[in-house]
């Protein structure tokens, strides 16, 4: 990361929560643009699915209706850490800024949170991102139990 | 006939094909559980039972009111009780409206959430004098727990005590040093709202046996109970001054819960008169509750720490008391479950339901709190109860199963002993009044507190 983007991350203001700031070339869009999404689940399901630019990861989840169990506890209010999600590298380095403050308070609480983990309600789609994958990690407890795993 | 056909699994007598479920207790543990179950085998028939007359456990009575976000979590659970395939039934308590034994021959699985209903207590003198309180008595106070209700608080002095370094006692403290503007909007009860607003707490200390490094503080909590408006941190120096040479050596949760004390410390000021005072004491454990009828102090003797792990030292007295004047005390060093039935499996050291991986017996687990103890956020008993209840299907996929009545058998019980269960669209309609009773004086709720009132709104 430039030594000009860790600036910029650092301030431009957190915008309001579930408001995305979408960056453009300046030209109002008429209309919604939508990407392609895949949600890789723990156990390798694929997810294919189309979200609004704009729109948080959360909200794609919500609105396709899409089963991930326990996802978005608190609706995108920053306060539990279900709606975790575990990005490339490579995307996640081009993410428009870095987890702060009570994201990061939430991420910390969360099951084999990675260094390029992010809370989904946290980060809007850009049509940069057509075609990412993201990971869902598992949010079952592994209770060891000898004979069944 | 023709049409018969696909529905043949849903009245196939097969247990495999449609197994009966029960699950005792509807706070987040019950109902996580409930919806995994539920959308992985739809032909099951999955009943939760609630003691109270509503649902929802720790959410209702637990959250701080003043966390009205986290309680959005309800929304999802409400989703799963409308499922065909799951049913609610509220006001029946386990051993006391019916025993394990009877959910045992109506059901092929159970799964016991039912939580925790006890504190770990200070044995001082002086524990049962006027003003001292468990935590959870009085989180039940301001959130509605109806036995609660009645709790003799005192809020005329203008020192309040509160030990433990939990979640727990940052509400407890944040609740007592919030503005009463800021809480008249939430859903906290109106008889604690009508005293709040009266108070006269003035400096709350919040207490730990331990030190700075061995809080069990979420940071956000602790963040948003340091950030109090009008509030100002006082911190004891002798313990904070070496905290900052530590931090290298710490990861993550704990480097940034401990950071966020740094910073707090370092840029402290002085309290200005007309700010109210948190107290952040370390290393202090009580000895004795002073006062005649009501608690005027707490001796404390002072501790120091031993072991090798820095994080996980023993807290040790070290004989040298010291007395500090309270007119409140509440207890917050920890929750614990009970055994609410005589054929439980108990382990009564660290008070949870026996048990192997959330497996108590042949057709018998549990999940959340309860089996676990009472440690960790919603996502935590969120991700225990998804475990136990993958477990519970596996079983069900591997196991001979015998086939089970279900809710009728348990119904005939209730029936006979004259219990008047609470069904899904009964609770609907207590939660309608709350809201409707709520939007008069502008909160989102106001919770009914009294059960036989909740009974008279659901029979209505």
């Amino acid at each position: 990361m430039s030594f000009v983007t860790r600036i910029a991350r650092h301030t431009i203001p957190k915008i309001a929560r579930n408001q995305c700031r979408v960056f453009t070339n300046g030209v109002p869009r008429l209309s919604k643009k939508q990407i392609e999404i895949t949600f890789v689940k723990h156990d390798g399901t694929q997810i294919k699915t189309k979200g609004d630019v704009g729109d948080h990861f959360l909200n794609v989840v919500i609105k396709n209706n899409i089963n991930l169990d326990g996802y978005g506890a608190c609706e995108g209010t920053l306060t539990c850490s279900t709606c975790h999600l575990i990005f490339k590298q490579e995307d996640y380095d081009k993410l428009p800024e870095e987890p702060e403050g009570e994201e990061v308070d939430m991420l910390e609480l969360a099951r084999d949170v990675t260094d390029t983990s992010r809370l989904g309600c946290q980060v809007c789609l850009t049509e940069s991102m057509d075609g990412i994958v993201v990971r869902v990690p598992e949010v079952v407890n592994d209770l060891r139990l000898p004979s069944t795993s | 006939m023709k049409f018969a056909l696909p529905f043949a699994k849903y009245l196939s007598t097969n247990p495999k094909l449609n197994p009966k479920i029960c699950i005792v207790g509807s706070g987040p543990a019950g109902f996580y559980a409930a919806q995994y179950m539920a959308s992985r085998l739809q032909t099951a028939q999955i009943d939760i039972f609630e003691r109270l007359p509503v649902p929802f456990g720790l959410v209702r009575f637990g959250v701080a009111p003043d966390h009205a976000d986290l309680k959005k979590c309800s929304n999802g659970f409400a989703k799963t009780a409308l499922l065909k395939n799951v049913r609610f039934a509220g006001n029946v308590g386990l051993g006391r409206d019916v025993s394990l034994k009877e959910l045992k021959e109506a059901y092929n699985v159970v799964l016991l959430t039912y939580g925790v209903d006890d504190s770990l207590q200070f044995d001082v003198k002086g524990k049962n004098l006027g003003n001292v309180f468990q935590a959870k008595d009085f989180v039940g106070w301001y959130n509605g727990v109806p036995w609660n209700k009645e709790l003799p608080v005192d809020l005329s002095g203008d020192r309040a005590t509160v030990f433990g370094h939990g979640n727990v006692a940052i509400d407890v403290a944040r609740i007592l040093l919030s503005s009463i503007d800021k809480l008249k909007t939430t859903d906290i009860t109106e008889h604690s709202l009508a005293l709040l607003s009266k108070s006269k707490i003035k400096e709350v200390s919040l207490i730990g046996r331990r030190g700075p490094l061995q809080v069990s503080f979420t940071t956000k909590e602790l963040r948003e109970l340091l950030n109090l408006k009008d509030c100002c941190n006082v911190w004891q120096p002798e313990y904070m001054l070496t905290v900052p040479e530590v931090v290298p050596l710490l990861v993550k949760p704990r480097k940034r819960l401990t950071e966020l004390m740094v910073q707090k410390f370092e840029s402290r000021k002085d309290p200005q008169p007309d700010e109210k005072q948190l107290k952040m004491i370390f290393l202090r454990s009580p000895v004795e509750f002073l006062g005649d009828h009501k608690v005027k102090g707490v001796k404390l003797v002072i501790n120091r720490l031993e072991g090798d792990d820095l994080l996980n030292k023993k807290a040790v007295s070290i004989d040298i008391d010291e007395t500090v004047d309270t007119s409140l005390v509440v207890s917050s060093i920890g929750y614990k479950s009970i055994k609410v039935d005589n054929d439980i499996p108990f382990d009564g050291k660290k008070n949870i339901v026996r048990n192997t991986h959330g497996k108590v017996e042949d057709g018998v687990y549990v999940a959340g709190w309860l089996g676990r103890g009472a440690a960790g956020v919603l996502a935590h008993t969120m991700e225990h109860a998804f475990g136990v209840a993958s477990i519970i299907i596996k079983a069900i996929e591997t196991e001979q199963l015998t086939p089970k009545p279900g809710f009728d058998h348990v119904a005939k019980i209730l029936e006979h002993k004259n219990v008047q269960v609470v069904t899904w669209q009964d609770w609907l309609k207590i939660d309608e009044f709350e809201r409707g009773e709520g939007q008069k004086v502008n909160k989102p709720r106001e919770k009914v507190v009294d059960i036989e009132q909740m009974l008279k709104i659901a029979a209505s």
